[in-house]
């Protein structure tokens, strides 16, 4: 294993301080040693945006926190869900007095932290509705969404939710704009090779040489097809073939498009992909409004990437292009 | 036969140190179908409980709350909240019972696991804990129906518990995340199931050193 490493079992911790080194102009510390909040934050009167996560899918989850996204993040160990403790404190951390929306991933961790730090948060008098994201396509059939993952399609709701508070609207409206615009996302990931969790030194599923992947999930769930590895045309069709219909996405539609690289793939590559994505896109008639190609939620050193697509409408266009200022998303 | 309330320590650290023993058996188990950090979580709960006690005494069920705390508040994951919840609904149905009489305890171990079906879909046969802890309960039940010795009855929970826990073997999982592997799930224990196993025949180990 060659990685950068003391001691594997500190990594988030050791990780954090270096974070909060680099983006004190974003984030801060707070009482919770694995809370991390804008810095801003808490702002009187805005609906507070939290999230969080296990570790190992940066810039996810703590490089969405800042201006005009989201306002604390909980953190969990690498693959494995916050506390109860750390999603409480970080409604906390968050709460301006107008509420709490917590979105976040559909991972059954997650679910039982968020769901007692809620019911923790109601003890302490804070009021917080959800949102759970649940847009990966391959990760449960379409009459079961509610099976379904979350994967890079948070960034969209974490974008639109933020978006929505920091423009004022009230708790009920931000869980509305979250809800939406994950309703509208759909995402697939194709992997070309496995992860490898530090503090257990040896990839714990395997992708072999000269096959992908399509369908896997954030921490090597199956996806639904073993193929020999293809063209970046052929990859481009293949998450297109599995996004587009699922929605469905049809001619006419404007969608934000946002292809992620899932850690050791080098960026140049997901602009290979990216063109040929945006033209099956044009082809079918389908308008890009907007789009984002980087490492925007990886999966330790897997090599592969994820499409994300949303269908947009009036709000979501608007919500989309708001500015924003996170060591993730920066955009104006 | 009881087990005193007041005689936790030697209980506890039954727990812990059998689930210390184990941490790198389940984190082998784990990383088959699995993300390989069960036994590194559990183990670090555990033994951040062992150490916190330190040298002092516990009754058994504030072993179980600290112990639960620990769970929810520090390690988290899916393992936190699953643990905590069975160990806290455990100590909660003992109150402050001055004997752990077969009947109580029996209480007890059902109102773990209903506090677990109240957070988790999971139920038996879906290739979790569950199976370990629901089979557990059952050996427990009938060999106390028997007329069984307490300390007999616990030796009954611990083969119950083991047979639970090789149930899941066969098992397709249909909750958690080696779900999503669907049949290639199949031939491997549950790393839930297995640390389930472990805790509940330490425990019930621990019981039987302190029986009066």
């Amino acid at each position: 294993m060659q990685r950068i490493l003391n001691n594997p079992d500190n990594i988030v911790d050791e990780m954090l301080k270096g974070f909060v080194k680099v983006h004190s102009d974003m984030v801060k510390t707070t009482e919770h040693p694995r809370v991390l909040a804008a810095k801003a934050a808490p702002v009187a009167g805005k609906v507070g945006v939290v999230t969080g996560g296990g570790s190992g899918h940066k810039p996810a989850f703590i490089g969405y926190v800042g201006e005009n996204m989201c306002d604390a993040a909980a953190v969990g160990e690498i693959c494995s869900s916050p506390t109860a403790a750390a999603f409480r404190d970080a409604f906390h951390a968050a709460d301006g007095g107008a509420g709490v929306a917590c979105l976040y991933g559909n991972y059954s961790g997650d679910n039982m932290n968020v769901k007692m730090a809620v019911r923790m948060a109601k003890k302490d008098g804070l009021t917080v509705k959800t949102v759970v994201a649940n847009d990966d396509v391959a990760s449960a059939p379409k009459d079961q969404r509610e099976k379904r993952r979350g994967v890079a399609g948070e960034i969209f709701m974490w974008k639109c939710g933020g978006a929505k508070a920091a423009k004022g609207g009230n708790l009920d409206e931000v869980i509305a704009a979250a809800q939406k615009a994950i309703d509208n996302t759909r995402s697939v990931g194709i992997g070309l090779t496995p992860c490898t969790l530090p503090a257990v030194g040896h990839p714990n599923f395997e992708i072999k040489e000269g096959t992908m992947e399509v369908g896997i999930g954030h921490h090597g769930e199956p996806g639904i097809a073993v193929q020999p590895l293809g063209t970046a045309a052929e990859m481009a069709q293949q998450m297109v073939n599995v996004v587009l219909p699922d929605y469905p996405f049809v001619e006419g539609d404007e969608v934000a498009v946002l292809v992620s690289g899932l850690g050791a793939t080098p960026v140049m590559e997901l602009y290979v992909l990216y063109d040929e994505i945006e033209k099956l896109l044009t082809e079918k008639g389908i308008k890009v409004h907007r789009s984002y190609v980087g490492n925007y939620f990886t999966s330790l050193d897997m090599m592969g990437a994820t499409l994300t697509m949303m269908k947009l409408d009036e709000e979501l266009k608007e919500l989309v292009d708001m500015d924003c200022y996170t060591m993730g998303l920066k955009q104006k | 036969m009881i087990v005193k309330n007041e005689k936790g320590r030697t209980i506890l650290l039954s727990m812990v140190n059998a689930i210390h023993e184990n941490k790198q058996y389940l984190g082998d188990i784990d990383g088959l179908i699995g993300d390989g950090d069960h036994g590194m979580n559990m183990n670090k709960g555990f033994v951040t409980y062992g150490e916190r006690l330190g040298d002092a005494e516990t009754s058994f069920v504030d072993g179980l709350i600290d112990l639960g705390s620990i769970l929810v508040n520090e390690i988290g994951g899916s393992m936190g909240p699953i643990y905590g919840t069975i160990l806290m609904e455990m100590a909660d149905k003992a109150e402050d019972a001055e004997d752990i009489t077969p009947e109580l305890f029996i209480e007890m171990l059902e109102a773990g696991l209903d506090g677990l079906y109240g957070i988790v879909d999971a139920r038996p046969g879906d290739k979790t804990l569950v199976d370990t802890l629901n089979t557990a309960i059952q050996g427990l039940k009938k060999a106390v129906a028997e007329g069984k010795s307490f300390a007999d009855a616990l030796d009954c929970m611990k083969e119950s518990a083991e047979a639970g826990k090789e149930s899941t073997k066969d098992m397709v999982a249909k909750y958690g995340r080696a779900s999503r592997l669907g049949e290639r799930s199949r031939g491997v224990l549950d790393a839930g199931a297995t640390s389930c196993c472990i805790i509940l025949q330490s425990m019930a180990d621990g019981m039987k050193a302190v029986m009066e």
